[in-house]
């Protein structure tokens, strides 16, 4: 590889040269990552042009296709919204199921497969606001599956409701005065569970996230992984954030890598208004269905 | 098997491992509790998994998600529970995913009476979840048939690829009565099997009969399972022309096997005028009523239904064609009785209803078929 194509991409990225997954000139071709989408019927995919949920689903085909995974051992489970129609657009086993109850499904799935690896996509609606509970449970039990959030801080299928996840202040829909509630940290609310690997970057850090989903696909206990990304059509329209590509690069301008947070004073980290880039918790808890087959095998004496 | 004094809730329990339930998830709500208790006892001695869920909305999801991955699956709970679980029971059948409801029904509406019996559900079981589907709900009147029906719960699941609920009662579900239990070995449930190759396999095709064979997660079919309208591999459309071919199986696979389905119990007596109509714990009512009323030298038969939904037609309008009077007692205002009325008209039906805990006594009855 060229040094300058590898200098551009992990300006992007904020990561070494090693910690980088950085794929090779031919990834496509070679890794057979296209291999991992469906081809019959359903693209173009429903998402706007510009839109940054794409991205998300490059960077988790890449992550299964890193670690090697054989398709058929690959669960996606979805709730409802724009990010919970990925799934069906990729060649894996795909689950698609109801508004707030991916990771409910999911549970289910994982206990009766625990061979497989089952990943649950969800938009900050789905996951934390109908969802919300059963988020915190699937955290608690540590279970093994991967939660994958994508977070646009809106309802974008609705056209554009605040969330649990819009900051106090931005307009919405429903809050053409502005919203008065305070959003949800996504990754405190899954460490504050008991998740055992919690990592958060943006679309814009596309390398950032293969890496971080590559970590808590690999993870044995329950995984979160945060991908915070933009709703142009809806969210930005009404907020006046400008194009796409103005909410992309505001991604960029507006985060910081968790090695440099670290680096600040108290002060100055009390006063952050940036979106921190980074993996917060990576420990080995049991995982639950290790747990219950060992249950299993204690009642009946094997 | 020797006799055993047994719960009914704890024949469900039974019944469902024996039938190769091996997933359980629910969360506790009486009157339905030991279904899950027993369950969370027996079901890993058998190698299979239990789970307590956040809530009745998660467990009904779970055993969804187990089925995909090849679990038989089941969860009871009761009103409250039933009711969170719509929404669910709904992506069931659109989905075509077997699985097993228990709805061990109290006194409702809201929390109601938890501890006090009830069959104000069975109009819930049919149309609870919003959209038009079909569904297979079952009742049983006594603890082995408690047994017996979750058996046949399953049976149908798999064979229909379809949920089917069993729609028991506080009664039926806590009351206690020796029975002899069959030889597990000698029950047996249908078993999908998938003979296409993957490249082939359609799981939502359009078959003349009905229900195409389901392949679990994770064995070489990849394939998407959606709660929007799909076409026969999965996909969401909005195509009329893949729609309505689709629309028009699911919502009449039922009907061509409903011999198989549709468990009535005839004991009717040449001549009768005089009909008894019931299912589930008030079937024991209007059954001693039935044995007092033939003891006077009385003439009456009675129909005792097993299968609530589909509801049995052929057998209620043919019951109507012989008799002048059908008594329905049940313990809710009237549900079952409209479907009765529905088919046999208006003013050959007396409803018996009871709907404040207490069980109609056979004298109510009695006195129903004295008018």
């Amino acid at each position: 590889m060229n040094e300058k194509r590898e200098q551009n991409i992990l300006d992007a990225a904020t990561l070494t040269a090693d910690e980088a997954l950085i794929p090779q000139a031919d990834w496509m071709e070679r890794s057979g990552v296209l291999q991992k989408l469906r081809k019959n019927k359903k693209f173009p995919t429903i998402w706007c042009s510009g839109c940054g949920i794409g991205v998300v689903m490059g960077a988790l085909i890449r992550a299964i296709d890193h670690l090697g995974l054989k398709s058929d051992d690959v669960a996606l489970v979805a709730g409802i919204g724009c990010t919970a129609r990925m799934p069906v657009y990729l060649d894996f086993n795909t689950l698609h199921t109801t508004h707030g109850r991916a990771l409910a499904f999911a549970t289910g799935l994982k206990i009766a497969r625990p061979d497989m690896k089952v990943i649950a996509i969800m938009g900050d609606g789905d996951a934390l606001a109908i969802g919300g509970n059963h988020f915190i449970h699937a955290a608690r039990r540590n279970i093994g599956i991967t939660a994958l959030v994508v977070n646009n801080a809106t309802y974008g299928m609705t056209g554009g409701q605040y969330s649990p996840t819009t900051p106090v202040g931005r307009r919405a829909t429903t809050a053409p005065y502005g919203n008065v509630e305070p959003p949800f940290p996504v990754c405190d609310l899954a460490i504050a569970a008991g998740a055992s690997y919690v990592a958060r970057s943006t679309v814009y850090h596309a390398l950032e996230l293969d890496k971080f989903l590559a970590e808590a696909i690999a993870k044995d206990g329950f995984s979160l992984v945060e991908a915070v990304s933009y709703c142009h059509t809806t969210y930005g329209r009404l907020n006046k954030l400008g194009t796409a590509a103005d909410m992309m690069r505001a991604l960029k301008d507006n985060s910081i890598a968790k090695n440099a947070y670290d680096k600040l004073s108290d002060e100055q980290k009390a006063s952050n208004s940036k979106i921190v880039r980074g993996n917060f918790v990576n420990k080995d808890r049991s995982e639950y269905t290790g747990i219950y087959q060992n249950l299993i095998a204690n009642v009946r004496g094997d | 098997m020797a006799v055993k004094l047994m719960q009914g809730n704890e024949a469900i329990a039974i019944g469902a491992v024996a039938a190769g339930c091996r997933f359980y998830a629910g969360y506790p709500i009486t009157p339905s509790t030991e279904v899950a208790e027993v369950l969370s006892r027996e079901l890993p001695r058998v190698g299979g998994k239990f789970i307590q869920m956040e809530d009745e909305i998660a467990s009904m999801a779970a055993i969804i998600g187990a089925r995909v991955g090849g679990l038989k699956s089941m969860t009871a709970t009761s009103g409250p529970g039933f009711s969170l679980m719509q929404e669910n029971l709904g992506y069931a059948c659109l989905a075509e995913i077997p699985c097993v409801v228990v709805d061990v029904q109290r006194l409702g509406p809201s929390t109601g009476q938890p501890t006090a019996a009830s069959q104000g559900d069975i109009m819930q079981a049919r149309w609870g979840t919003h959209g038009d589907h079909p569904i297979i709900a079952l009742s049983p009147t006594s603890v082995r048939q408690a047994f017996d029906l979750t058996v046949k719960a399953f049976d149908f699941s798999e064979k229909y690829r379809t949920p089917v609920l069993l729609m028991t009662d506080e009664i039926i579900g806590h009351m206690r009565e020796p029975v002899e239990l069959p030889d597990f070995a000698t029950i047996t449930t249908f078993q999908q099997s998938v003979t296409e190759a993957p490249a082939a396999y359609k799981a939502f095709r359009n078959t003349p009969e009905g229900v195409p064979p389901m392949a679990p997660f994770g064995v070489g079919y990849r394939y998407h399972i959606t709660g929007l309208l799909h076409d026969e591999v999965g996909f969401p459309t909005q195509r009329l022309d893949e729609i309505d071919p689709w629309l028009e199986r699911v919502n009449t696979k039922l009907d061509q096997y409903s011999e198989d389905i549709v468990m009535v119990e005839e004991d009717y007596q040449p001549g009768a005028r005089l009909a008894l109509l019931s299912y589930g714990c008030s079937a024991r009512t209007a059954r001693h009523a039935l044995k007092a009323a033939r003891a006077q030298g009385k003439k009456v038969s009675m129909l005792t239904l097993q299968t609530i939904w589909p509801f049995p037609e052929k057998q209620v309008e043919a019951l109507g064609e012989q008799v002048d009077k059908i008594i329905v007692p049940e313990m809710n205002l009237g549900q079952l009785a409209l479907e009765v009325e529905r088919m046999v008209g208006r003013k050959k039906v007396r409803r018996v209803t009871r709907a404040n805990g207490e069980m109609a006594t056979p004298q109510m009855v009695l006195a129903a078929l004295e008018e």
